[in-house]
């Protein structure tokens, strides 16, 4: 068995995804990124070994992609996040997509054609919203857990609307929101609708769209939220969080094969 | 890495004329002869030399604020002054740095200040900040501004638009004469419009030599060798300097010299250079084989129009027939031109924060000619001066994503 590992070490968390060679996830890992990002890439390669009950050495090729890409000494080869979200999202559903990867501390989309090349991204400019981060700044400021945030915007009656796209300004308002007496769930629900309108402010939707990253999967009701606005159905790879680290494990069986292939030519 | 390619010899002769610019410019100021005046990069140098003027360049200035960083610690200064963070950030670390009493002039030469000017000069073909900028230095010396207010988003370069301009450039006679102390001499405009020409035509084609694959010359090093055309032309040593670079180039491309080792990649610079992260963003692309081999900013001391013959009618035709000056269809016509001569694959559009007059991505052009083009676009966001408004890790991200992309394409 061939097995390739992808790590995607985010400026908040680091993913591992383990591979074989027909694509199958054998083992992951998902931990906080902290100061010190080839300790948490080691630390998390060692936790998706022992998921997928594999030793170090029977891992041929590992890929990074991500904030961190270039500190990992382990690493063969590195990718941009872009790529690998690309692949990762490609590779569940292969035709022409718009990936929307909204990360802790950016956003990015992402246009693949209908043979996954990409044609086109864009990342959010040096600005928290409507990323994880913002969403974090608020849930401090509400002094609230960030894992409720998705059950209470679920029972909102109401939906407090939140017009500024500054994080700062989104924070003033929803404090005079709160002197103004509305309810802390449409609050929630407000916070999510700006984060589906910072995104669809940064591109146009093409063909089918993807959304990837931990806010989604931590938020399932964003998704909801962004369907509802694009009036179309909008897939999510089975652990959207490891999307990244799966797509640059899939990128490092590519380059393995391709290394077969001209070694047999 | 593939190694370096060998350093442009034509440099030291480069630094050598810059250094006698500047402190010939520092003599004039201290010692009150010739005359100072200060021109807008794309201003009426041409008159101003004829009229006996030393001409310098306060937008060289403030890149050189930039390129050696100092301009991020220049432009609070000019903030706290009641300069915007979001104006033009040539003019805020211009003022800045007065304010504060400081000039990379120092460090570069020894020189103590800028040469304070007898007269200031604007053009507002590129922005309407230049005639701010100026006006700062015109209620603090209490000396003349004057400026040329030229029509802007211009499709067709009409005959009245350069009857306008040449009005205004006559207009500035009398007062060029009286502050400067010399007639104006028609034949003397003659001869520095003829000695702008003859250096534009060369660096024209100084930049052409990057349509040869490899390009013996990228954007980086443009952006250093566009110096003399910027604050030499209208001077026999600006022609002289482009005669020596240019047989440097002849040589280079018989020898093969890329100036990106393993070039794969070609792209066009849209916008104004970073100035402080130039060999941060030439390393990282070099480093990814891709080349930069022709951007908007450096051809805009292109100006093909002057003519000796003509003098008044050409300078106008030439500082309205800029990129600058142009409408958006004009303006994707050009680039689709360079973009297909050079052999174009991608287009870096640099959104700069400060600079809305160079940032060509704001309104969909970097979609309408990946249409168009068939070819990649990517939008950078960043300033030219103020570093505040840059990521590096966000750039590299950017770009190295972009050339993943190209490189995807040519799988
Ligand atoms: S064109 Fe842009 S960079 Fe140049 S002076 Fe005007 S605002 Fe500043």
């Amino acid at each position: 068995m061939t097995v390739a590992g992808g790590i995607d070490i985010g400026a908040s968390a680091t993913k591992v995804a383990l591979l074989n060679e027909r694509g199958d996830l054998l083992g992951s890992a998902v931990l906080r990124s902290g100061v010190d990002f080839a300790l948490s890439a080691s630390r998390g390669l060692d936790q998706a070994l022992k998921e997928a009950g594999l030793e170090p050495h029977q891992v041929r090729v590992i890929f990074t992609c991500g904030y961190g890409r270039n500190n990992v000494p382990f690493a063969h080869q590195t990718r941009t996040e872009i790529a690998a979200h690309a692949t990762g999202a490609y590779r569940h559903f292969p035709r022409a997509l718009t990936v929307i990867d909204i990360g802790g501390q950016d956003n990015k989309i992402i246009k693949v054609d209908a043979d996954g090349r990409r044609t086109s991204f864009k990342m959010n400019r040096k600005c928290a919203a409507g990323t994880g981060a913002f969403l974090e700044e608020m849930a401090l400021r509400l002094d609230l857990d960030l894992r409720h945030f998705d059950s209470l915007a679920r029972r909102a009656e109401d939906e407090a609307i939140l017009g500024s796209y500054c994080t700062v300004f989104t924070a003033s308002e929803v404090l005079s929101k709160i002197r103004e007496g509305v309810a802390v769930e449409a609050l929630i629900k407000g916070l999510f609708r700006s984060v589906v309108k910072r995104v669809l402010e940064m591109d146009l939707m093409e063909g089918q769209v993807v959304m990837t990253g931990g806010v989604v999967a931590h938020n399932p009701y964003l998704l909801e939220m962004m369907q509802e606005s694009l009036g179309q159905p909008v897939l999510v790879p089975p652990r959207p969080q490891l999307t990244g680290a799966e797509g640059a494990a899939w990128l490092a069986l590519k380059s393995l094969a391709q290394d077969n292939r001209q070694a047999g030519a | 890495m593939p190694p370096s390619p060998p350093p442009i010899q034509a440099t030291k002769q480069m630094k050598k004329l810059m250094a006698d610019h500047f402190l010939g410019l520092d003599r004039a100021s201290r010692e009150g002869q010739p005359k100072v005046a200060w021109c807008t990069s794309v201003g009426p140098a041409e008159l101003l030399h004829a009229m006996g003027f030393d001409v310098y360049y306060p937008e060289n200035h403030g890149a050189l604020l930039g390129a050696t960083r100092l301009a991020t610690e220049m432009i609070p200064m000019a903030n706290a002054a009641g300069y915007s963070p979001d104006i033009c950030s040539y003019l805020t670390a211009d003022i800045g740095a007065f304010l504060k009493g400081v000039t990379p002039l120092t460090q570069a030469y020894g020189i103590e200040s800028v040469p304070k000017a007898d007269v200031l000069v604007f053009n507002t073909n590129q922005c309407r900040d230049v005639e701010d900028w100026f006006a700062f230095y015109a209620r603090h010396w209490n000396i003349p501004l004057l400026g040329v207010r030229t029509h802007r988003g211009v499709g067709e370069v009409k005959p009245h638009y350069i009857a306008d301009v040449v009005s205004q450039f006559k207009d500035m006679i009398p007062t060029l004469e009286r502050v400067g102390v010399v007639k104006f001499d028609i034949d003397r405009l003659r001869e520095t419009v003829r000695l702008s020409k003859e250096c534009t035509t060369r660096w024209r084609q100084v930049l052409e030599f990057a349509a040869q694959r490899p390009t013996p010359m990228s954007f980086f090093d443009h952006t250093i060798h566009m110096a003399p055309a910027v604050v030499l032309r209208g001077k026999q040593e600006a022609v002289d300097y482009y005669d020596l670079l240019l047989a440097e180039l002849r040589e280079r491309v018989a020898g093969g010299v890329a100036a990106v080792p393993g070039e794969r990649h070609r792209l066009y610079w849209e916008g104004m250079p970073v100035w402080g992260r130039l060999r941060m963003l030439s390393e990282s692309l070099g480093g990814l084989g891709a080349a930069v081999v022709a951007s908007t900013y450096c051809n805009s001391w292109i100006f093909d129009a002057f003519d000796p013959a003509q003098p008044f009618e050409s300078m106008a035709r030439a500082y309205l027939e800029l990129f600058i000056v142009r409408d958006d269809d004009y303006k994707e016509r050009y680039i689709s031109d360079w973009a297909k001569r050079f052999g174009i694959e991608g287009i870096i559009f640099h959104d700069a924060k400060t600079c809305p007059n160079n940032s060509n991505n704001r309104y969909a052009m970097p979609q309408r000619l990946a249409k168009k083009l068939g070819i990649a676009t990517l939008t950078i966001n960043g300033d030219l001066n103020d570093l505040r408004c840059f990521s590096d890790e966000q750039a590299k991200t950017n770009i190295e994503a972009f050339v993943e992309q190209l490189e995807e394409k040519a799988a």
